[in-house]
């Protein structure tokens, strides 16, 4: 084991009564890297996530969180902060008044920020004074982050930060988080949305069934992918069509669930392929107007792994 | 797959942290009270309890009709102490439950029910600190409400007039003596509010989300109520409900005291509360906090709620029916003739100096009294409305004459007692006499009295 990294997880192991949460994890996530835990519902994603909050424990395999040892008896170290399962919140209090005594909570001699600049950062100056009560899902997540901005945190673990959130909530976690990163703290986080993952986390790790499928880079997960939709407009789309079937490595996708709206070609090729394409589209005077995948490299790959994995266990079960 | 056991790893770096060390207990206290605080009807029952009494005891005492069936409520024209205790007396029997559910009853589950566990937990990172900071922050918001209850009933009563009380056995107090008595029957209540605000953090880490934690100390006392006034049961058995304890003070408004089952009851409720919270701590301790949904569940309300506090009941009632030997009801013939006796001869007494303006003894009275049940139907023995007693006293300065009048006692399970005057009733039916606060019924009418159903068993 490396001694460099935020967490570093071998072999972990933890079980609910006959159920396997999680089996054999391993995760090394180095400071000041965003990164994101995948998987479907039941992948073991919040265990994890508990675990290194200090929630729960593991039942095997070894722990470190920020160079210190983490199991039954030890507790995860100062600095580790994060909710799973949302945020929690007093509705009775103020945004302020939730802030303020979670501080005076953590005493004087705690680490904190100063709760104006933390309710600044996740955008709820304005509201500070609100009751939470009041407060949507996507104001109760960024009012969570403030919380645990706090502390000034080196190890940052949010499930589902971006639940709830609009276009605005979630360019200030967007900011929060990378700036959090910069300064050398370190961010993991569970997200069914693929592309808020994809613009923030460099990393991650996929789970399914409560086993490790894949981790690492984004651009290694793209890699590893075979194939992708890509959405083609162009301002000739007959004779883009005719062009994109002649390209070797390229299919033309007429399925109209895949590709419903005609003005739009759907094309399903590797990367090489595509960049055989565009210049050929070029030569033909064909204006490349968009050229995007259908859906994301980490959302292809997301399906893919897990439904290999699902179909792997049905057929263990099978046997 | 096998799991293998979780090893730690030797060596860390230089820059590895401390490990965290937990928030103290003073600030988990602090926050929890903020918390609490922060609740409009926990806010709306302190305001409450400081302003309602007072109200109600000036509100009540003016009225023409008086609540007589609540212990010393037919006073209320004549002292405010009167009203300082039917304080007291309406809240042992109602609001005491009801504040404890609302306070303790809630103080875990709103955590399950706002989903907060968790964000606790990595807050303060000692289940056991959370434990001892909400029950300290129960206590605190308790401590809020009931002196604020207690010095409401007083300044109310105060308002009211500060004269003298006639006591459970008819004998008057004065103002500083019945303050002093009142004071110490807030005390005695303590032991009850402790047991019920125990009971309320059991429910409320059992049952977690659901409002039956919230419900149940509430309910709970209502039923033990109910058990108490509708079902038959030992003495022994009833003075060790912690719903008893908010009345055994009644004990003190006697000369000499009954302490018996005022200490019982106290024990009892002592007993009720240290049980009940060890096993919510232990419960507390126990629990998988990974699991967001937790309702609790019957089996283990009856396995780790109801059945250790059933055995606390029946081993305190062992206890106390070995040590005073009282196994059946505690009212019988001779201690309801002796208490009527003591209690008439007082009133008698009263009644010369307010009619009559003369200073009669009770040593001169020589008062007994003959009670039957049922009109002899039944054995005299036990609570009901059947009894009829006749008194017999020497009239003061006519030789040899002796007066004779006729009751008919309602008498309640837990010992008190209604006597109703039914004749002559020139001695005590219903008229008006001038009193120094003005005009009052007879006194020998209508009266409350007490049996001590922990004294021995007499032959009357």
């Amino acid at each position: 084991m490396s001694g460099a990294c935020t967490v570093q997880a071998r072999g972990l192991t933890k079980m609910f009564g006959d159920v396997v949460a999680l089996d054999s994890v391993d995760l090394d996530v180095p400071p000041g890297q965003i990164h994101g835990i995948v998987g479907p519902n039941g992948a073991g994603k919040t265990t994890l996530l508990g675990i290194l909050l200090g929630l729960a424990f593991a039942d095997g395999g070894s722990l470190e969180v920020l160079g210190a040892p983490v199991g039954r008896g030890r507790a995860v170290p100062d600095g580790v902060t994060g909710f799973v399962d949302g945020p929690g919140l007093y509705p009775a209090l103020t945004a302020r008044g939730n802030l303020a005594a979670l501080a005076r909570l953590r005493g004087p001699d705690a680490p904190t920020t100063g709760i104006d600049d933390v309710l600044d950062q996740v955008g709820l100056a304005d509201v500070a004074d609100d009751k939470v009560r009041g407060f949507s899902l996507g104001m109760r997540q960024r009012l969570g982050l403030a919380a645990a901005l706090l502390t000034k945190p080196r190890l940052l673990v949010l499930d589902e930060p971006a639940n709830g959130l609009d276009p605005a909530g979630k360019r200030h976690v967007h900011r929060t988080l990378a700036r959090l990163a910069a300064d050398g703290a370190t961010v993991i986080l569970s997200s069914h949305r693929m592309d808020d993952l994809e613009e923030l986390c460099s990393e991650v790790t996929i789970l399914a069934t409560g086993r490790v499928t894949f981790s690492g880079p984004l651009d290694k997960l793209a890699g590893e992918n075979r194939e992708l939709d890509y959405r083609l407009m162009t301002s000739d789309n007959d004779a883009a069509r005719q062009v994109a079937a002649e390209t070797d490595g390229i299919t033309v996708v007429d399925d109209p669930e895949v590709a419903p709206n005609r003005d739009v070609l759907v094309v399903r090729a590797l990367v090489p392929a595509l960049d055989q394409l565009v210049p050929r589209l070029v030569q033909a005077n064909i204006a490349v107007r968009e050229l995007a995948p259908v859906v994301s490299p980490l959302e292809t790959a997301f399906l893919a792994l897990t439904e290999r994995q699902e179909s792997t266990a049905a057929q263990e079960t099978g046997q | 797959m096998t799991a293998t056991p979780v090893t730690t790893t030797t060596g860390a770096p230089p820059a590895a942290a401390s490990a965290a060390r937990p928030v103290s207990v003073a600030r988990a206290f602090r926050f929890e009270l903020v918390k609490q605080l922060a609740q409009w009807r926990v806010r709306l029952l302190i305001l409450a309890c400081w302003i309602g009494p007072a109200i109600a005891v000036i509100v009540v005492s003016g009225q023409s009709t008086l609540p007589s069936d609540t212990l010393f409520g037919r006073e209320m024209h004549a002292t405010g102490w009167a009203g300082a205790l039917v304080v007291l007396s309406f809240a042992g029997s109602w609001f005491f439950p009801l504040l404890t559910s609302v306070v303790a009853g809630d103080v875990f589950s709103s955590e399950d029910r706002l989903g907060t566990w968790r964000h606790l937990l990595v807050a303060v990172r000692s289940p056991r600190r959370i434990f001892l900071a909400k029950a300290l922050a129960s206590l605190a918001v308790l401590a809020m409400c009931v002196p604020g209850l207690a010095v409401s009933g007083i300044v109310g009563g105060l308002v009211v007039g500060s004269r003298s009380l006639t006591g459970l056995d008819g004998h008057q107090l004065g103002p500083m003596d019945a303050a002093g008595k009142l004071l110490l029957a807030w005390l005695c209540a303590l032991a009850p509010i402790l047991a019920f605000a125990a009971i309320g953090l059991l429910a409320s880490v059992i049952f977690g989300r659901s409002p039956i934690g919230l419900l149940l100390p509430a309910f709970g006392g209502l039923g033990m109520q109910l058990a108490s006034q509708v079902l038959p049961m030992p003495a022994a058995v009833r003075v060790t409900l912690p719903s008893f304890a908010f009345l055994s003070w009644n004990g003190l408004f006697t000369s000499p005291p009954q302490l018996g089952s005022l200490i019982a009851g106290i024990a009892a409720s002592l007993a009720w509360a240290a049980v009940a919270t060890a096993l919510a701590y232990v419960l507390f301790m126990r629990r998988d906090f990974t699991s967001l949904a937790h309702d609790g569940s019957v089996r283990r309300a009856i396995v780790f709620g109801i059945a250790p506090l059933l055995a606390v009941w029946v081993l305190s009632a062992a206890v106390v029916a070995a040590a005073t030997g009282a196994t059946g009801s505690g009212i019988d013939q001779a201690k309801l003739q002796r208490s009527l006796a003591t209690s008439f001869a007082h009133l008698y007494r009263v009644q010369s100096q307010e009619v009559y303006h003369l200073n009669v003894t009770e040593a001169q009275l020589r008062v007994t009294t003959s009670c039957t049940k049922g009109s002899g139907l039944v054995a005299d023995e036990g609570p009901g409305n059947d009894w009829r007693c006749v008194v017999y006293w020497h009239l003061p300065g006519v030789n040899d004459a002796t007066g004779q009048a006729v009751y008919q006692l309602d008498v309640n399970a837990n010992g008190r007692y209604v006597a109703d005057g039914d004749g002559p009733n020139e001695v005590n039916g219903y008229f008006v006499v001038h009193t120094p606060y003005g005009i009052a019924p007879n006194p020998l009418w209508q009266f409350d009295g007490l049996v001590d159903l922990l004294s021995p068993p007499s032959k009357g």
